[in-house]
C-alpha cells in the first residue's frame, strides 16, 4: 500500500508497510500511481508520451529507466510492499506480558484552576477531592520496579489535577526513587505536568534537576488561554503563570520541556497561538485539538476542520522557514525520525496503556491510563494486589492496529498505532472504536511531518 | 534522469529482526496526554 499526495510543490510517495518515502518529481508521482492502479508497463509509457508531450525531458528511454527505478524499489521491498506485521501485532504484548514500565501518578485529585474544557472535572475525575500520601506513591513506585522484569527505563508521570498541590510529597517520591534505582538496577525518568501557579524558584531548581521533562499548560494567546484556563474567582491564569513558565525553561538550560496547549472551537486559528508563544521565547510547542464530547461548546465542528487542517499545512510553513533563518523550534507531533523511530513491533502494538502503561489514584488504583480514571468499570486493581481484573487488561492488550477494521485500508496505520484507546471509547463507546475527527487531523499532521523531513533533505542535499 | 530519491528511512520489514526490545519511551509519557503519538517517538 503506497500513499501519494502534494505538498507545497513537494510530490511524495509513502510506502506504508516498509517506512520507506520516495521525494518524487511529477513524472514519477503520476507512474508511481499508475503501478498502483495495477497497469501494464507498455501502458504506462504509453499515457505518460501523451500526458507530457509537449515535454523534452520525457521520452521513452526516460521512461523506461523511470519505471526501472520503480520496479527496482518493489523489488527491494521499498515500494508496494505487503503489509506482514498481522502475526506479530501481539508479539511484543506477549512477550512482555505483565512488564509494567511506567506510571502516571495521580498525586492530586485537585486543581487551583478551574478549566473549562478539563476532561478530568477540574481535577477531580469525578470523585472527591484526594491528594496521593508518600505511603501510596512508595508503593506504586515499588509496584512499577518489582513488576518492571528487565526494563531498564522506568518512566513516571506526576500528574493530576495539579501536582504542585502536592509538592511535598512528589519530592519525597522522587529522593526514594533515586535511593532505590542503582540496586535495583533501574533508571527513573520523571516528567511534571503543571499549569505553572504554584511554580517558584524552589520548584525550578528541583524540577531542573530531577524531572526529565517538563509539560507546561500554556493555551497561547491571553485571551485564549483565560477564555478556559480561570481559577475559581473566574479570573485567567495567563499573567500569573507566563513569567513563571519563561524563569522556569530559561532555567532549564536546553533540557526538555514542552509547552502544551490545547485548542478549541474558540481558536481553530491555532497557528495564532503558537506565533504567541513564540514571541514569549519558548521554541519546544506541543498544541492539541480538544477531545471532548460532541455537543460540547468546546468542541470541534465540522465547519472548523478546514481551518485547522490549513493551520497545520501553514505551520510547516513557519517551520522550514525559521529552520532556513536559523531560528527553528519543535512542534511535539511534527517530530519524525525517519531513520530512527521506533519498530514494527511498537508500531503495530499501540501505547501499552493498560499493559505496560498505568494510571495511579491517590488511593492507590490502577486504571489503563489517566483518561479511564473515574471510570469505574476500567479499574484493574491496586497497588498492593497488582491487576485483579485480568479480563480488562486483556481487552487492552489486544488493543492493537489490526484489532480496528476500518485501520486497515489506512496509510497511516503504522504511524499512529491504531490511536488512543481513551479518545476511541469517548468517541464511540469501544476502545477499539475509531475517532474519525482524530483520525482526520492526524493524517495531516503525518503528511506535513513527512514534507518537512522531506524539505530538509533537499535543502542539506 | 533520475525522478526518485529515496529518503533514508528505518526500514520497518528489517525491525521486526532487530526491534521489540520494549525500552523506548511510552509516547504517553511525552508532550501530548491526549493524542497518541506513537510516530514521534524514537528507538531507544
Amino acid at each position: 500500500m503506497i500513499h501519494r499526495y502534494t505538498l507545497d510543490g513537494l510530490h511524495i510517495v509513502v510506502d506504508v508497510c516498509s517506512g520507506s518515502v520516495h521525494l518524487v518529481d511529477e513524472v514519477a508521482y503520476d507512474i508511481i500511481g499508475l503501478y498502483d492502479q495495477g497497469a501494464v508497463r507498455g501502458e504506462i509509457v504509453r499515457a505518460m508520451l501523451e500526458k507530457y508531450a509537449g515535454r523534452p525531458d520525457v521520452t521513452e528511454e526516460d521512461l523506461e529507466d523511470c519505471c526501472d527505478d520503480v520496479e527496482e524499489l518493489q523489488r527491494t521491498g521499498k515500494l508496494f510492499a505487503p503489509d506482514v506485521f498481522e502475526p506479530i501485532a501481539g508479539a511484543l504484548k506477549d512477550k512482555s506480558a505483565g512488564v509494567v514500565k511506567a506510571l502516571c501518578l495521580h498525586v492530586a485529585h485537585t486543581c487551583n484552576l478551574n478549566c473549562s474544557y478539563c476532561f478530568a472535572s477540574q481535577g477531580k475525575y469525578h470523585g472527591d477531592r484526594a491528594v496521593m500520601s508518600f505511603e501510596v506513591g512508595k508503593q506504586a513506585l515499588d509496584f512499577l520496579m518489582d513488576h518492571s522484569g528487565s526494563r531498564t527505563n522506568l518512566e513516571v508521570d506526576f500528574f493530576g489535577g495539579e501536582p504542585l498541590m502536592n509538592w511535598d510529597v512528589v519530592k519525597d517520591l522522587v529522593r526514594y526513587a533515586r535511593s532505590v534505582e542503582k540496586e535495583r538496577g533501574k533508571n527513573f525518568r520523571f516528567t511534571l505536568t503543571t499549569n505553572g501557579m504554584l511554580i517558584d524558584d524552589e520548584v525550578i531548581d528541583f524540577a531542573n534537576r530531577e524531572m526529565h521533562n517538563v509539560v507546561l499548560s500554556l493555551d497561547g494567546r491571553k485571551e485564549i488561554h483565560d477564555r478556559c484556563r480561570v481559577d475559581y474567582a473566574g479570573e485567567g491564569s495567563w499573567e500569573r503563570i507566563v513569567p513563571k513558565f519563561q524563569k522556569f525553561v530559561q532555567a532549564r538550560e536546553g533540557k526538555e520541556y514542552y509547552m502544551r496547549g490545547t485548542f478549541t472551537h474558540a481558536n481553530p486559528d491555532f497557528l495564532k497561538d503558537i506565533q504567541c508563544m513564540l514571541d514569549l521565547g519558548f521554541t519546544q510547542l506541543s498544541m492539541e485539538p480538544v477531545v471532548c464530547a460532541p455537543g460540547d461548546p468546546a468542541a470541534l465542528t465540522e465547519e472548523d476542520l478546514p481551518v485547522v487542517l490549513e493551520q497545520y499545512e501553514e505551520l510547516a510553513r513557519l517551520m522550514a522557514k525559521r529552520r532556513k533563518e536559523g531560528r527553528p523550534f519543535t512542534f511535539y507531533h511534527y517530530m519524525l525520525d525517519l531513520s530512527g523511530g521506533p519498530c514494527v513491533y511498537k508500531r503495530v502494538s499501540g501505547c501499552g496503556s493498560g499493559t505496560e502503561y498505568m494510571a495511579v489514584t491517590p488511593w492507590g488504583d490502577l486504571y489503563p491510563c489517566h483518561q479511564f480514571v473515574g471510570e469505574e468499570k476500567y479499574k484493574l486493581g491496586d497497588v498492593w494486589q497488582g491487576v485483579t481484573a485480568p479480563a480488562i487488561q486483556a481487552e487492552f492488550a489486544q488493543c492493537n492496529v489490526y484489532a480496528r477494521p476500518e485501520c486497515r485500508d489506512c496509510w497511516a496505520r503504522l504511524y499512529c498505532s491504531g490511536g488512543c484507546a481513551a479518545n476511541a471509547y469517548h468517541a464511540t463507546g469501544a476502545i477499539t472504536g475509531v475517532y474519525e475527527q482524530g483520525c482526520e487531523l492526524f493524517r495531516k499532521r503525518m503528511e506535513c511531518a513527512i514534507a518537512l523531513e522531506a524539505a530538509r533533505t533537499l535543502e542539506e542535499a | 534522469m533520475k525522478r526518485i530519491k529515496t529518503l533514508e528511512t528505518r526500514n520497518l520489514c528489517d525491525s521486526a529482526k532487530t526491534g521489540g526490545c520494549g525500552e523506548c519511551q511510552t509516547s504517553c509519557q511525552s508532550a501530548c496526554k491526549t493524542s497518541c503519538g506513537i510516530a514521534n517517538q524514537q528507538c531507544e
